[in-house]
């Protein structure tokens, strides 16, 4: 069969339209659960929305790394790092912020499980450092004592 | 366009050590001036690191984390003239990056 010019254009922009809408519905169902926990303002329902289900289990193979006192909390250095294999993703929660999750991590088999950044912690808080793997989420925390907020002015 | 991001990379065997400065104001948006005006958010939300066009990292940030991010990270099997490259976007809808190839 051959397409004269009209038919043609038609199935071009047929096939266009479902690539667009693929594209904008897959990226959308992906990143939704971060993007709620971000917005979340207690740690469970962070925990709910970044890890539904799966277990989370205190665990010494997380090092958390943050100073136990923090003279500015605008610039608090974190580091996290661990030695358990098959890591997905590293995300830090800061208890008493206003929206606890702080940043969260998705790595792949070519990164070092070992991440250092810097955030603001408002108050005195506990810091979590949560590490996902396909079955399991390992925790580490630490106490943080703040002296000046970072939030606010 | 916004300041570029500086990054630093290490390479030390097959690992790359990478540390990232990225200019950004990073404000979360409860912050007010000082005429009491609500200062609004403006933050990165997410950076995404590639080593020769292939995704390796994705960090999602809120605006908890510090003006001018500063990230560390290592990077496995990485070998002379690899290209790390970063890109970010914000809640705003901006995006900066930068590059390096690795010596």
């Amino acid at each position: 069969m051959k397409l004269n010019r009209r038919q043609l254009t038609r199935r071009q922009w047929l096939g266009g339209m479902f690539a667009l809408c693929g594209a904008a519905i897959l990226p959308s169902r992906l990143f939704a659960a971060t993007t709620t926990a971000f917005k979340a303002t207690d740690t469970k329902a962070v925990f709910q929305d970044l890890f539904g289900d799966l277990p989370i289990e205190e665990s010494d193979a997380v090092h958390l790394r943050t100073p136990n006192i923090a003279e500015n909390g605008a610039v608090v250095p974190v580091s996290v790092s661990t030695d358990i294999a098959g890591v997905e993703s590293i995300s830090l929660i800061i208890d008493e912020n206003p929206n606890p999750l702080s940043a969260s991590f998705n790595l792949t088999a070519d990164i070092v499980a070992d991440i250092s950044f810097r955030v603001k912690i408002g108050k005195s808080s506990t810091v979590r450092a949560m590490v996902k793997t396909s079955d399991k989420v390992y925790m580490a925390t630490r106490e943080v004592k703040v002296t000046i907020g970072g939030c606010g002015g | 366009m916004a300041a570029k991001v500086k990054i630093r990379g290490k390479l030390s065997g097959s690992v790359a050590k990478i540390k990232l400065l990225i200019p950004h104001p990073m404000e979360t948006g409860t912050r007010r001036d000082a005429d009491g005006n609500v200062i609004p958010a403006k933050y990165i939300e997410t950076v995404t690191l590639y080593k020769n066009d292939k995704e390796v990292l994705t960090a999602n940030w809120g605006a908890s984390v510090s003006k001018d991010p500063y990230l560390a990270f290592q990077i496995n099997n990485c070998a002379t003239g690899d290209v790390i490259k970063v890109t970010w976007v914000d809640n705003l809808g901006e995006t900066g990056g930068g590059e390096i190839s690795l010596k």
